[in-house]
Order: structure tokens, then C-alpha cells, then sequence
């Protein structure tokens, strides 16, 4: 059971928004801009580095649906999400999304943790600076919606195939604030 | 400097904020309703508290010194004080409302599954509301993202702390939304 009255049998952060709309709306928004906005980064490369900061931070609910959405954006090379999150570094990605991950994987310690090196080093990959500038928000990001999907113990469904309905839906209709339905 | 190709005049947050507006609009809209909209049971002072001491937490230089300095103004104590509550809010002359809220703040900086059904029950036992503790839980994990971001990116933050204090009275009066980031 969350830690609040949120409305019951409603999954996740969607509970939370529907508990404080006024701060759920900028987070949507967020969640849109830069999950689906234009980017030189894939939005199926963006789901990925949601997915794998959840996955680092032990966010289930977060890391299960980022993760679905992700495999549906990668359609046919949808194995490369559970490569990434089974073991980046040996997964079948580019060297440019691995150097990457690597930096969104520092973020998750803690910003500090990024040097100078990790980024020289996707520059030398061909990353330019707004792909490095999406990665450190995307992975920044993913650090406050864990924490608050989880710091408020909101409920987290166990099914795979819920999680498999989320995700087509994040695929499909990206990031649409819920509404309480009456 | 920092990594990426940010306008040089610009420190902490507002450089990458100038640099991609359009991430920024929902980032500022999110400070505004949790720190600074009155149509809250945690005072302005609250929130900015809690805000500063989970950038420290994060040792975020730039946004414990940014909001450290608009909590004085609305607190109306000095530099001490914020540093004092940040090295041990427990012995501070706060109430233990706000220092259960704290603890639980302190919980999230560390991640989601380390605030206890304990911390919940005290904070509640103290008189906290429902929002006020998902508030809590937002504003510590908006502020796991804000330092992330602002340290991530290698930006820049001027030394001189008193710089910030004189900052925020100038934040707490325009807010977070439509201010100019090169002013």
C-alpha cells in the first residue's frame, strides 16, 4: 500500500498524478519534451537510458514500463533492451549509445561522478553536445521519477503483460497526463 | 568549463537552461508549483529548506547555495542557521514536524526504497498532511534530478556565497517562471 491516500488499484506514478494534478502536469510535460521531442537521439535510444538508470536505481515499476516502451520503439531489435539492462558493455549498441550510457550510469551515483574523460570520450564517438545534454537530463530525470514512484511506495504491478500494455501505449501515445475519470 | 557548449556567462542551472529552452519551461513550471505557489500548507521557507538541504546532501554547491540563499530571505535568518540545519537539523529550533519531513527528504536522496513505513507513521504522528509528505518526497527527488543535471554537465557556480544570498530575495520576489536567465 502507498505511503498516501492515493486513489487505489492505480499503478505507479499515474496514482501520484492524479493525487497532485498541479505537479503533474510539468512532469508530463517533461516526460514529452524529452522522451519525444526532437532530438538527434532516437526516442527508442531515449527510452533505453530511462530504462537503464530505473534499472540501476532497482526502480521495478519504472524500469518494466520504460523498458516496454523501449522494445517497442526497437521493433525487430527489441532484444537489445534486455542485452543493455543484462550487461551494457557487452550488449550489441554502438560504442557512441554505449559512451553514453556510461555517462547516464555516472549521473545515477551522482552528477560529480561525471569526468572530464567519460566525456571526451563519447565526443571522440561522434556524440555532439545536445546528446550529451539529452543523456544528462534523461538520466537526471529518471533519478527524481524513482525516487518519487518508489519514495512513496506507490504500487507496482508484477504482470509482465501490464507492463507490455504500457509500454505500447508510451510508444504509441507518448506522454499524455492522466485524468481522473468521473 | 563546462562539457558542453553552454553560454559562458551563465552559471549552475541557467547555462543548460539557455542552452535547451524547451526542457527548461517544464523544469521551471515544476519549481514554481512545489516551492513557491501559496496554495500550500508548507511554508514558502519549508520548502526551500528542504530543498537546500538535499542539494547539500547531493554536496550540489550551486543549488544548496542558490536555495540556501532564498530560504534566508524567507526564513529571515542568516547563513548559520541554513548551514547549521544542513550539518544537524535534529539539534535546530525547528519543529519536529519539519525535522520528520526531513528525514524522510534524506531517505529519498539515497533512493525511493529507503523511506521507512516508520518515517511515515512519525511524520504523520507530528501532524503531517498526506501532501505535504508527497510534497516532501517530490521536492527531495526534483532535487536528486537539479543537482544531477547542474553537476553533470560540469557547469560553472560563483565562489562568493554572499553572491547568492543577495540572488535570493531577487528569486523569491520573480519566481521561477519567466525570468530572465541572463540577468
Amino acid at each position: 500500500m502507498a505511503h498516501i491516500q492515493v486513489p487505489e488499484s492505480v499503478p505507479g506514478i499515474r496514482s501520484l498524478v492524479l493525487f497532485r494534478p498541479e505537479t503533474g502536469k510539468p512532469l508530463y510535460d517533461l516526460a514529452q519534451v524529452l522522451l519525444r521531442g526532437e532530438s538527434p537521439l532516437t526516442e527508442a535510444e531515449r527510452e533505453l537510458i530511462a530504462a537503464y538508470v530505473s534499472h540501476r536505481n532497482d526502480c521495478m515499476f519504472c524500469m518494466s514500463s520504460h523498458a516496454a516502451a523501449a522494445r517497442c520503439l526497437y521493433g525487430d531489435e527489441k532484444n537489445t533492451v534486455d542485452e543493455v539492462l543484462e550487461d551494457m558493455q557487452q550488449s550489441n549498441v554502438s560504442d557512441k549509445l554505449k559512451s553514453l550510457l556510461h555517462i547516464a550510469g555516472k549521473v545515477q551515483v551522482l552528477g560529480k561522478e561525471v569526468m572530464p574523460a567519460d566525456i571526451e570520450a563519447a565526443k571522440n564517438l561522434g556524440a555532439n553536445d545536445r546528446e550529451i545534454h539529452d543523456t544528462v537530463l534523461i538520466a537526471a530525470t529518471f533519478c527524481m521519477f524513482n525516487r518519487y514512484v518508489d519514495g512513496l511506495a506507490s504500487l507496482t504491478p508484477t504482470e509482465p503483460e501490464v507492463y507490455a500494455a504500457m509500454g505500447q501505449r508510451l510508444a504509441e501515445k507518448g506522454y499524455v497526463t492522466p485524468q481522473q475519470t468521473t | 568549463m563546462a562539457y558542453i557548449d553552454l553560454p559562458k556567462e551563465l552559471p549552475g542551472i541557467r547555462g543548460p537552461m539557455a542552452f535547451r529552452p524547451e526542457t527548461a519551461k517544464p523544469l521551471n513550471a515544476l519549481a514554481e508549483v512545489l516551492l513557491r505557489d501559496d496554495n500550500n500548507t508548507l511554508t514558502r521557507g519549508e520548502r526551500e529548506l528542504i530543498a537546500t538541504y538535499v542539494s547539500s546532501l547531493n554536496d550540489c554547491f550551486f543549488c544548496q547555495n542558490a536555495h540556501g540563499g532564498i530560504a534566508q530571505h524567507y526564513l529571515q535568518c542568516d547563513m548559520q542557521f541554513i548551514d547549521a540545519v544542513k550539518k544537524d537539523y535534529v539539534a535546530m529550533p525547528i519543529s519536529d514536524k519539519l525535522k520528520s519531513l526531513l528525514s524522510i527528504a534524506a531517505s529519498v536522496q539515497k533512493g525511493g526504497k529507503y523511506v521507512t513505513a516508520e518515517q511515515i507513521e512519525y511524520a504523520k504522528a507530528e501532524g503531517a498532511t498526506d501532501k505535504e509528505i508527497h510534497d516532501t518526497v517530490l521536492i527531495a527527488a526534483a532535487f536528486c534530478m537539479f543537482n544531477r543535471y547542474v553537476d553533470g554537465l560540469g557547469t560553472w557556480a560563483p565562489q562568493d556565497r554572499e553572491i547568492y544570498v543577495q540572488r535570493g530575495a531577487r528569486r523569491a520576489e520573480e519566481g521561477y517562471i519567466d525570468f530572465d536567465l541572463y540577468k
